[in-house]
């Protein structure tokens, strides 16, 4: 009996050190993924070896990080962003390595593209160097992020040197509220076993509530599997998936197809296969979900409070409490309705897909945002999720409402670009970190699903969507 | 890689709980193509009052007095007591780089970020996995005792105080093997290249989509 982790592992090793359990593995990669931020050393350090890459047509390239999100017919202003990007395409162009470029319509966010075009398929190994790779574990694949000296090892041996992680099986049963989507569904889970409660593990989520998620839902859920400390997620292979990849640029076809499906149907856990852990949740109890703190585990629902550090026997938990409520310029015991925001982002590679658009702009339909709000954004994950976006007007709907409609890319998730948070300005925000600093020195980050910033937006403060 | 070797180090404690790697490098820092000359940003936001920016001179910043690592006592500090989950968040390695660039050689906590610990190994930073009550002895010492110092021996697995506590630890045997050795993973890996060929070769027939 194998769960779906046993299967994607198994299938790729290339050797062992022993045959011990536990004992390194040589795992062979199927995807590269490669972003400007963590593969310039990596490309470098190949070079001076002397080594070339093992298979480019694994390989899939793209900047986001650096990218501006406003007009991008002058270039990129900062020229240190400048540089970073432009050794991304010399690299690229040297080494005959297909990379999306920045007026490529095709160019977002990495995790957003891959899918996109079918560069992400199940059954596969997916690697990139950075940590949401685990997004791509919703197509029922082994996806995790690397660190840069990890990326040269795949460029030059289409391998990577692994442990394998123990499995942890999340369920979510049953029927989520009018409302409610995979992003709640994530913080709730991040709330319940906390930031580093998934370290070491490689967690499958199912359920019936996992089963109802469209591909966008389980890509937003997957892709905070690493903000509960488990490198990879992953949801398994059915119809909602194949549906999904069918027709993608780099999806098979013909005959290709049927043979790549037969096998794809494979991708699930054995009934009654082994888990080290399983944990179980009731969709129907989970309510929108916001962050209050400087850790995804700091979190409550919308109609919760402030918790207070007085409450908290342990030591050290107090401490970090009472850090991040000064930190975010917090009272303990504050309702979360009360917290005023001043700027609201709707973007990130948890959230910039068609999907949270759509949900954001139902919201926020024929209102305005709040006279107290300096800026709201919506920075889509691709070109295709933008061209498809206007195509549905949907542009319109956010401007009228004073959004901004920006370019694709990171954006203020981590404000390396322009977009960022002023010190001591709070952010209702769709990305999936809310560290001290993440949108801009000082700046305060709460998270939360795309329908819980778009009503924050219109009221000024967090407020049920149910209410707007 | 060079070889790990024991060694005596002076400690410094960071006493706070998931640290993470925003914390560790800010992302302004990450824009630089190279991969060294981080460590005078390690822990930029804390270390400084002003905000930083690529290309200043550290030296014309403004310190943060209260900030642990700007202590004299902990001038030269080669190991690093942490918390629990240190070097959560990103992937980027230009966290341990930032921290090997600073002096750092070995960081103790009672847990790591997964993709954390896997990035110090591959560029010769030991992280040592402790008890919570052993760190939380550890801490007591260093705040204690000026010029506090560790004995770490990878060889034997243990972290030694002076006083003659020996505690031991456990590490992957290969990952010891080549830390120890100062061995470089690619070309291990690629004495085993004909290996990767032939798996490969099987793929390519198995899955021939995965190929095109
Ligand atoms: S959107 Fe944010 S989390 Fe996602 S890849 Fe970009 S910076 Fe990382």
């Amino acid at each position: 009996m194998q769960n779906l982790y046993d299967k994607l592992w198994n299938q790729h090793v290339v050797h062992t050190e022993s045959d011990e359990p536990g004992s390194m593995a040589l795992l062979y990669i199927d995807r590269h993924l490669v972003h400007e931020v963590t593969s310039p050393q990596a490309f470098e350090s190949l070079k001076l070896a002397g080594r070339k890459p093992w298979r480019l047509s694994s390989i899939l390239a793209v900047a986001d990080h650096n990218v501006p999100t406003t007009d991008r017919s002058q270039g990129i202003n900062d020229p240190i962003s400048r540089l970073q990007v432009d050794t991304l395409d010399k690299n690229c162009d040297e080494l005959g390595i297909t990379e999306f470029k920045m007026h490529d319509l095709r160019q977002g966010i990495v995790h957003v593209i891959g899918p996109e075009q079918g560069a992400t398929l199940p059954g596969m190994t997916v690697v990139c160097g950075d940590s949401h790779t685990s997004t791509h574990g919703a197509f029922g694949c082994l996806a995790f992020g690397i660190g840069t000296s990890e990326v040269e090892h795949v460029l030059a041996t289409q391998c990577l040197l692994m442990k394998k992680a123990k499995a942890m099986q999340i369920i979510v049963d049953g029927e989520l509220s009018p409302g409610i989507t995979a992003k709640d569904i994530a913080l709730a889970i991040i709330g319940e076993i906390g930031t580093a409660g998934g370290t070491g593990y490689a967690i499958e989520f199912t359920g019936s509530a996992i089963r109802a998620l469209s591909m966008e839902g389980r890509m937003t859920l997957c892709n905070m599997a690493i903000e509960a400390g488990a490198r990879a997620g992953m949801v398994a292979v059915d119809d909602t998936t194949i549906e999904y990849i069918k027709g993608r640029p780099f999806a098979p076809q013909g005959e290709l197809w049927d043979r790549a499906v037969t096998y794809w149907r494979t991708l699930q856990s054995d009934s009654c296969a082994d888990f080290d852990q399983t944990i179980t949740l009731n969709a129907a109890q989970i309510k929108p979900q916001v962050t209050w703190g400087t850790s995804p585990e700091m979190v409550t629902t919308i109609d919760g409070k402030v918790p207070d550090p007085a409450e908290i026997a342990d030591e050290v938990k107090r401490h970090d409490m009472q850090q991040a409520l000064k930190y975010m310029g917090l009272h303990a015991n504050t309702p979360i309705r009360d917290i005023a925001i001043d700027k609201v982002f709707i973007g990130s590679c948890t959230n910039s897909r068609i999907e949270d658009l759509r949900a954001a702009a139902q919201v926020i339909d024929g209102k305005h945002i709040a006279a107290t709000v300096k800026l709201a954004l919506v920075v889509p994950g691709s070109g295709l999720v933008k061209k498809q976006a206007e195509a549905e007007g949907l542009d319109k709907i956010f401007q009228a409402a004073g959004f901004e409609w920006r370019e694709p890319g990171c954006s203020m998730c981590l404000a390396m670009n322009d977009d960022r948070l002023a010190s001591g300005e709070r952010c209702a925000s769709t990305s999936n970190r809310n560290f001290e600093g993440r949108q801009g020195p000082g700046g305060r980050t709460h998270l939360v699903s795309p329908a819980t910033a778009a009503a924050a937006a219109v009221a000024g403060h967090f407020v049920d969507v149910s209410e707007i | 890689m060079e070889k790990f070797q024991p060694f005596s180090g002076l400690v410094a404690p960071m006493d706070r709980a998931n640290v993470d790697t925003d914390a560790i490098i800010p992302k302004q820092f990450l824009k630089s193509i190279k991969r060294s000359g981080f460590g005078q940003n390690l822990f930029d936001e804390w270390r400084y009052l002003d905000h930083g920016e690529p290309g200043m001179d550290a030296a014309q910043r403004q310190p943060n007095p209260e900030f642990v690592l700007n202590k004299l006592r902990y001038q030269g500090a080669q190991i690093l007591l942490a918390r629990a989950n240190f070097g959560c968040g990103s992937s980027r390695e230009h966290a341990p780089w930032s921290l090997q660039d600073y002096g750092f050689r070995v960081i103790i906590a009672p847990s790591f970020a997964d993709i954390f610990f896997n990035n110090c190994f591959k560029i010769g930073i030991l992280p040592i996995i402790l008890s919570a009550e052993i760190l939380d002895q550890l801490f007591e010492q260093v705040n204690a005792a000026e010029g506090y110092a560790l004995t770490i021996d990878l060889q034997a697995q243990t972290v030694s105080t002076s006083n003659g506590d020996v505690f031991a630890f456990e590490v992957d045997s290969f990952r010891k093997h080549c830390l120890v050795n100062g061995l470089d993973e690619i070309g291990l890996t690629l004495e085993k290249a004909e290996k990767i060929k032939q798996f490969e070769q099987q793929r390519r027939e198995q899955q021939p989509w995965l190929f095109t």
